[in-house]
């Protein structure tokens, strides 16, 4: 059977959904991040760092589930960069998953004990499971824009020639304050929407405004410095954006600031730039004049913007390698198959719909503010 | 050629990961479907008892379930991390269930499971029984997607190789899930979750029972366990995972092995109850035989053969001999696509090419073999034989004593002898207590068997594990073998103190009393136990 889309189509919307799929995480688990890494700062007694955690306590563990199918979509539908970017960040995604761990655990047994030595350990440990993951997956972004250094040989079997220490440099470092900025912000905006007014609010806000200038700051530094720095790749001589995935196939070059040419070439690609600094001005507007829906459209405008500017100005590229840039995996050249792509397109959008219903419902049902008088009686809280 | 000690280190690291993602597992399984039925009585019958019974269950339930969540998230990037060269090679076909199985289960599981825990005041009762059941579904799916995966990995159908992209790529994605394998799997795993959640409740109310503690809660969790326990200890040794073993050679050389059957008997073979079998003298010395029970698992029938080892080994070889040709012809096409006699040589060949890369465990090249080192090549097709042998005899006995005892159980649970001041009920008490380790035993040993009689292939006559792994070095996978241990050993301590403590805690809520949105049915709660409904 031959599917009826043909694959370079199939090939451009499953690297869309693939960009739905970050943007998503980012706008749920997104915010269940920035809370964690706020909870030390923003409540300062036992009640208000329940207050807290059961802004988030209900549907975190939803949210989590867009982590968990980033993994697996990226898998079935680009297994090559699943194969290539997890082993190669190997130990860099071990201290995401160990701090992601603690997460988990941390909601659910810190309130299983009345001790105050217990529940501070777990408080650290949520904040370390929230600021960890956020700073780690800006620095990868910033690695993947700089180019990895991994080859493939005739096997397509690849070897990574990296350290951990060798990820940490200026611009992915830049790249991971943003990533924590843009999260923290998102927190704060969530906090100010879900918890009554009062001093957790209050904190939650001024974090909020602080984290929102940061945004800014930081993605105006990374604009200027991928600019000066010159990352960048290009395709060269014919590509055949329905050919076999097969990273051999093509001939890929570094090419010095070739990151900035999509978007001289498609200028409306400007928008997502352009979303990544408005977002963070509504967030400020929003909480200021205590709009707190605003605060969080702004928020989520502003994570949105960000990752799509990294997508737009990379495509057709995904994974480039700095070593061997003739290894780079592409959107022609790392998907599934044909047939794979078309069968997940459909199961996909039999799924998505019904996971969106039933996550609106969820929210429906714990709409609403958390209060200090829910913490002190509601039996069910943590 | 391939480092030995890395493949040596990944495996360790997964089969400890994976081990341990399964220890939460099945009582995830079998406690979340409990709890519907728990939860169930209590929307029918309206008595506060059973809202008691759920809830107290359901505490635990939170305990277990957070650490499978916590464990899974590392099992999901596994794949990626530690068998790079695995998900690239089987990807697009492997990725598809766990894709899907994150889009359909754990979507499911995770959303409901919320409004479970938080939703108690917010919904009405038929809508929170609605959110329990979702939680147990979801669970459940996800059971079904990862064991079409691993199934897969069992018994790889409706895939080809494809010489353009060096990898496996689906060309029939209906067989994949449809897989027997994979059916069989599913049903045997989920019934043995069953089971332990069973022996768990049941444990834990015989305890609660010997103490005269809770005894009301006690006795009516007592008596859905046993039911629950008698169905699923049946359903686990009825629906085994026998079929499917005459599907592929290997599948042949997993039951011989099991079986320690170095060579082919006449139909129908017999079961071998006792026996030493060794891996160096390739026999099983003092064996004990019940005559034709194997022959007629296995085949269900009285004629079907049963293939012994020495056989499946020299059908080994002569796959060898022919994958070298697929091989070949790959090697020719990555130099020229359009290499016609190569694409036929390799068409002819290609469904033994898993086979030719055996030799690369030896040699770069398998095509510079001599017959010594393909004779060498097809003995490493054994699998472990006395490992599986007994933890084959472990598990199967442990199936027949779990009927036993769940039936005894559902026998006192029905005559409702519960006073238990001495005799043989005491004991039976005591023994339920005692018992609770044994499901996870059974569980942990049949994975094993199932993935040590796998080997040496990671896909099932396609990919041999040791080429597999990522290329990483080897202190970078002690750093996360000693990382995942030290954090995982922290969290089983703290996981089975809180659990100790909750049970020890029983079913009392002690909150000060709020306003509920549906008060009728927040009454018994705040009011303790004490205040519960006499017997
Ligand atoms: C979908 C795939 C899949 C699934 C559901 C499982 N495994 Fe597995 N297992 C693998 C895929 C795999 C693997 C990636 O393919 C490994 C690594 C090396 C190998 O040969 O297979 C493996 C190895 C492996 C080993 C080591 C065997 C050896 O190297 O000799 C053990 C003990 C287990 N697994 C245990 C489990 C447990 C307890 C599971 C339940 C959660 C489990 N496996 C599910
Ligand atoms: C080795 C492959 C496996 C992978 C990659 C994997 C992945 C995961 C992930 C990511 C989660 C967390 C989901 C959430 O947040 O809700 C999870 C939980 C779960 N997994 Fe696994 N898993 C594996 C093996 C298995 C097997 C073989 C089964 C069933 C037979 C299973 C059943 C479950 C269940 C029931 C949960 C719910 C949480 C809990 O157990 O407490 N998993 N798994
Ligand atoms: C007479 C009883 C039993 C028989 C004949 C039996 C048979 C088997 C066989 C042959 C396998 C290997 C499957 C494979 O090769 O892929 C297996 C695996 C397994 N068994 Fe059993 N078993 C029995 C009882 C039990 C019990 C009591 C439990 C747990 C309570 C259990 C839990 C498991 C698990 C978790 C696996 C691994 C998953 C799988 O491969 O399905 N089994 N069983």
């Amino acid at each position: 059977m031959v599917p009826p889309i043909d694959y370079e189509t199939l090939r451009v919307i499953w690297w869309l959904l693939m960009g739905v799929l970050l943007i998503g995480f980012a706008l749920t688990d997104g915010f269940d991040l920035g809370v964690a890494a706020l909870l030390p700062f923003v409540g300062k007694t036992d009640e208000e760092r329940r207050m807290v955690i059961n802004a988030v306590g209900a549907t975190w563990e939803g949210n989590q589930v867009w982590f968990i199918l980033g993994g697996g979509a990226i898998f079935a539908a680009w297994p090559f960069v699943y194969a290539v970017s997890f082993s190669g960040f190997y130990l860099a995604m071990f201290l995401v998953l160990a701090a992601l761990i603690l997460r988990p655990v941390g909601f659910k047994y810190r309130s299983k004990r009345p001790d105050p030595a217990w529940r501070s350990r777990w408080d650290w440990a949520l904040f370390v499971g929230g600021f960890v993951p956020a700073l780690v997956f800006g620095v990868a972004v910033g690695n993947v824009l700089a180019g990895i250094p991994f080859r493939l040989d005739s096997d397509l079997r690849s070897f990574y020639e990296g350290t951990l220490l060798g990820l940490f440099h200026p611009f992915s470092l830049l790249a991971g304050l943003l990533s924590v900025t843009m999260l923290v912000l998102h927190g704060s905006a969530w906090l100010a929407l879900k918890i009554e007014h009062g001093a957790v609010h209050d904190r939650a806000k001024r974090f909020g405004q602080i984290a929102a200038v940061l945004s800014i700051v930081l993605f105006a530094a990374g604009g200027v410095m991928m600019a000066t720095m010159g990352y960048g790749f290009r395709m060269q001589g014919a590509v055949d954006p329905a050919g076999p995935s097969n990273p051999h196939m093509a001939a890929m070059i570094a090419a010095p600031g070739a990151w900035l040419d999509n978007f001289s070439a498609h200028p409306l690609m400007l928008l997502a730039p352009l979303l990544g600094f408005v977002g963070p001005i509504i967030a400020l507007v929003g909480i200021r004049a205590r709009r707190e829906a605003l605060a969080f459209g702004g928020s989520s405008a502003a994570a949105t913007g960000i990752i799509a500017t990294v997508g737009l100005s990379m495509f057709p590229f995904i994974l480039p390698s700095s070593i061997d840039p003739a290894s780079s995996l592409t959107v022609w050249n790392a998907s599934s198959s044909h047939m794979t792509l078309f069968n997940m397109l459909l199961v996909t959008l039999l799924f998505l719909p019904i996971v969106l219903l039933y996550t609106a419902w969820a929210y429906k049902v714990m709409f609403g503010r958390v209060t200090l008088q829910d913490v002190r009686t509601n039996p069910d809280f943590y | 050629m391939v480092d030995m000690a890395v493949i040596e280190l990944s495996r360790l690291q997964f089969a400890l990961t994976a081990l341990y993602h399964f220890l939460f597992v099945p009582l995830t399984l079998g406690l979340s479907f409990m709890l519907v039925i728990m939860e169930s009585i209590y929307v029918m019958t309206d008595r506060p008892i059973w809202r008691v019974v759920t809830r107290f269950w359901a505490k635990l339930f939170a305990i277990n379930f957070v650490l499978g969540v916590a464990t899974g998230i590392t099992m999901e990037f596994e794949f990626g991390t530690n068998w790079a060269y695995f998900s690239h090679y089987v990807g697009d076909i492997f990725g598809a269930p766990l894709a899907i199985e994150g889009l359909m289960a754990f979507f499911l599981e995770a959303t409901f499971v919320g409004m479970m825990f938080f939703g108690w005041d917010k919904l009405s009762k038929r809508q929170h029984l609605f959110t329990t059941f979702m939680v147990a579904l979801g669970s459940n799916l996800s059971a079904l997607w990862i064991l079409i995966a691993n199934g897969w990995m069992q018994h790889p159908t409706g895939s080809r190789f494809n010489p353009d992209t060096m990898r496996m790529e689906v060309t029939d994605f209906a067989a994949v899930i449809f897989n027997p394998v994979a059916q069989a799997k599913f049903v045997h795993t989920v019934s043995a979750g069953y089971v332990c959640a069973s022996v768990f409740v049941l444990g834990v109310s015989s305890w609660y029972i010997l103490r005269g503690k809770w005894v009301a809660v006690a006795k009516r969790s007592f008596t859905v366990a046993a039911a629950f326990g008698l169905a699923s200890s049946l359903s686990v040794v009825v629906l085994g995972d026998e079929s499917g073993y005459t599907l592929t050679d290997n599948q042949k050389m997993k039951l011989a092995s099991l079986e320690a059957m170095w060579h082919t008997e006449p139909a129908p073979a017999g079961i071998t109850l006792f026996g030493i079998p060794s891996m160096e003298g390739r026999e099983t010395r003092y064996e004990i035989k019940v005559p034709y029970v194997l022959g007629l698992i296995s085949t269900r029938s009285l004629t079907g053969q049963v293939a012994g080892i020495d056989e499946l080994v020299v059908k080994a070889e002569t796959r060898i001999e022919s994958g070298i040709k697929a091989y070949d012809a790959v090697e020719k096409l990555k130099v020229n696509r359009t290499d016609l006699a190569a694409r036929a040589q390799f068409e002819e060949h290609k469904l033994d090419l898993g086979y030719a890369m055996l030799l690369k465990r030896f040699m770069a090249d398998p095509r510079a073999a001599t017959p010594a080192d393909i004779q060498k090549a097809a003995w490493t097709t054994v699998p472990n034989v006395p490992v599986m042998f007994w933890l084959f005899r472990g598990m199967a006995g442990l199936g027949f004593f779990f009927i036993a005892f769940f039936g005894a159980a559902f026998y006192m649970a029905s005559i409702r002898r519960f006073g238990c001041a001495n005799g043989f009920c005491r004991l039976f008490m005591r023994a339920a207590v005692w018992i609770i380790p044994l499901p996870w035993l059974a569980i942990e040993g049949g994975w094993i068997l199932a993935e040590i009689g796998r080997q040496p292939w990671a896909i099932d006559g396609v990919l041999p594990t040791f080429l597999g792994a990522s290329s990483l070095t080897i202190p970078q996978i002690w750093t996360t073998i000693i990382g995942f241990t030290a954090l995982y050993g922290t969290l089983a301590v703290i996981e089975v103190r809180l659990m100790l403590a909750a049970i020890a805690h029983g079913p009392i809520e002690d909150h000060v009393p709020h306003q509920p949105a549906y008060p009728a049915q927040g009454e018994a709660r705040f009011q303790g136990y004490a205040a519960l409904p006499a017997e």
